[in-house]
């Protein structure tokens, strides 16, 4: 756990991430706050904070007496959210790097390209 | 939300101690707090008085709505584990377990066998024969299999290996949430048992520092280190609640940052790093600064 942030949005983070990666396909049901809890060793309150972060925003829905599921088309979703804020959460601080190291722009775009070749 | 315990304008003392200094809050049901501060900051006085083992010099006290003074009623809902808990010296570990029911409501005689086990505790030992994180394993057990509806733990790991605590944690965990019920974690490791807390109390001199969410702490200081010029410039007009220096570098804890704070601030060269609850806490209670 990242000690900078609220434990609850991890938690909400750690499902969408694994709903973007698939390993929570989207009408399965994810497990429930104790199991989060025990898992990640973390207080109950906090871990179904997180979930229900997930229920207001519509990824995640409740279905009464069974659990909480992934709602249909959710991944989509995600995905394009996370590609909005990729600019200002990889990019920009990349290019403050960048710029303090003195590597330019074409510098860092055939480092780009050469990718994960390393 | 259910109010499990109120205390208001509550003052203990000795002598001329203040060890409680006009102090309220509430405790609301199924929740865990943690009740942090440092050595001789009030918190036994307070968990004393919760549980009626000591009289308040003024103040009222409500657990379960009532006074828990000589009240049997309330004292059975109620489990007090202190740091140096002390069992009849000739009594076996199984004598303290057989006694338990006898004070605590709600004990789970099943529950307690399987702790006995996880904690490999030697039933048939005398307590007077066991070893210091035996002992604190007693302590545990009593505590867990109590399930009393109101549970403090005082400092209940003296001598306990970190294998052991984490097992207290675990169980803790997995307990409560089966049968949830409010329990106050008083201790001095603060990093170990933060994820599980949901509320948290700060006590310095007898006085509440902070009455918070956990979540609310996480998060709400930041420390920003560089050139000291640029740190002076980035914290005026902002709340300090510590600042460092060496030489022309210096580093300071301030309160949360929005993204526009954070951009500011590495735009001014700055390096930026969380602080953990437990620093938050070292910085509050060192400086007696308020954190509201």
């Amino acid at each position: 756990m990242d000690e900078s942030r609220p434990i609850f949005q991890q938690i909400a983070e750690q499902i969408e991430n694994d709903i973007i990666a698939g390993l929570l396909p989207e009408e399965t049901q994810v497990p429930s706050t104790n199991e989060f809890a025990a898992f990640h060793r973390i207080n109950p309150a906090t871990a179904g904070k997180g979930v229900n972060l997930l229920v207001d925003t519509g990824i995640l829905y409740k279905k009464r007496g069974i659990g909480m599921f992934v709602a249909a088309g959710s991944r989509e979703r995600l995905v394009a959210e996370r590609r909005e804020r990729f600019r200002e959460q990889y990019v920009q601080p990349l290019l403050v790097e960048a710029e303090k190291l003195g590597i330019t722009a074409d510098q860092l775009t055939a480092m780009i390209q050469k990718g994960g070749g390393r | 939300m259910t109010v499990v315990a109120e205390v208001q304008g509550l003052t203990k003392q000795f002598g001329k101690v203040h060890a409680v200094d006009d102090v309220s809050f509430t405790l609301t049901e199924n929740r865990i707090y943690g009740l942090l501060g440092r050595n001789g900051a009030g918190k036994t006085t307070l968990m004393s008085l919760l549980t009626a083992q000591e009289f308040a010099t003024r103040g009222t006290i409500r657990v379960f709505g009532e006074n828990p003074v000589e009240n049997a009623g309330v004292l059975a809902r109620t489990a007090f584990i202190k740091e140096s808990q002390r069992y009849p010296e000739d009594f076996r570990v199984k004598h303290v377990l057989s006694s338990a029911p006898w004070f605590f409501a709600g004990w789970d005689a099943d529950f307690a066998a399987a702790l006995v086990d996880d904690f490999r505790l030697p039933l048939d030992r005398r307590i007077k024969k066991l070893s210091r994180g035996q002992l604190s394993a007693v302590g545990v057990i009593v505590g867990l299999a109590s399930r009393a509806p109101l549970t403090f733990f005082d400092e209940p790991y003296l001598g306990l290996d970190a294998v052991a605590r984490q097992l207290f944690y675990d169980r803790l965990l997995t307990d409560y949430a089966e049968h949830p019920r409010t329990i106050v974690l008083s201790t001095h490791l603060i990093d170990e048992v933060s994820n599980l807390l949901e509320h948290v109390l700060v006590i310095d001199e007898g006085r509440i520092l902070i009455d918070s969410d956990a979540d609310t702490l996480r998060g709400a200081a930041t420390t920003i280190a560089g050139t000291a010029s640029a740190v002076d410039a980035f914290t005026r007009g902002r709340e300090v609640l510590h600042r460092e220096s060496i030489g022309g570098l210096a580093s300071a804890t301030v309160g949360a940052l929005d993204a526009a704070g954070r951009r500011d601030a590495s735009a001014a060269g700055l390096e930026l790093a969380p602080v953990s609850l437990q620093q938050l806490i070292v910085r509050t209670t060192t400086s007696g600064e308020d954190l509201s």
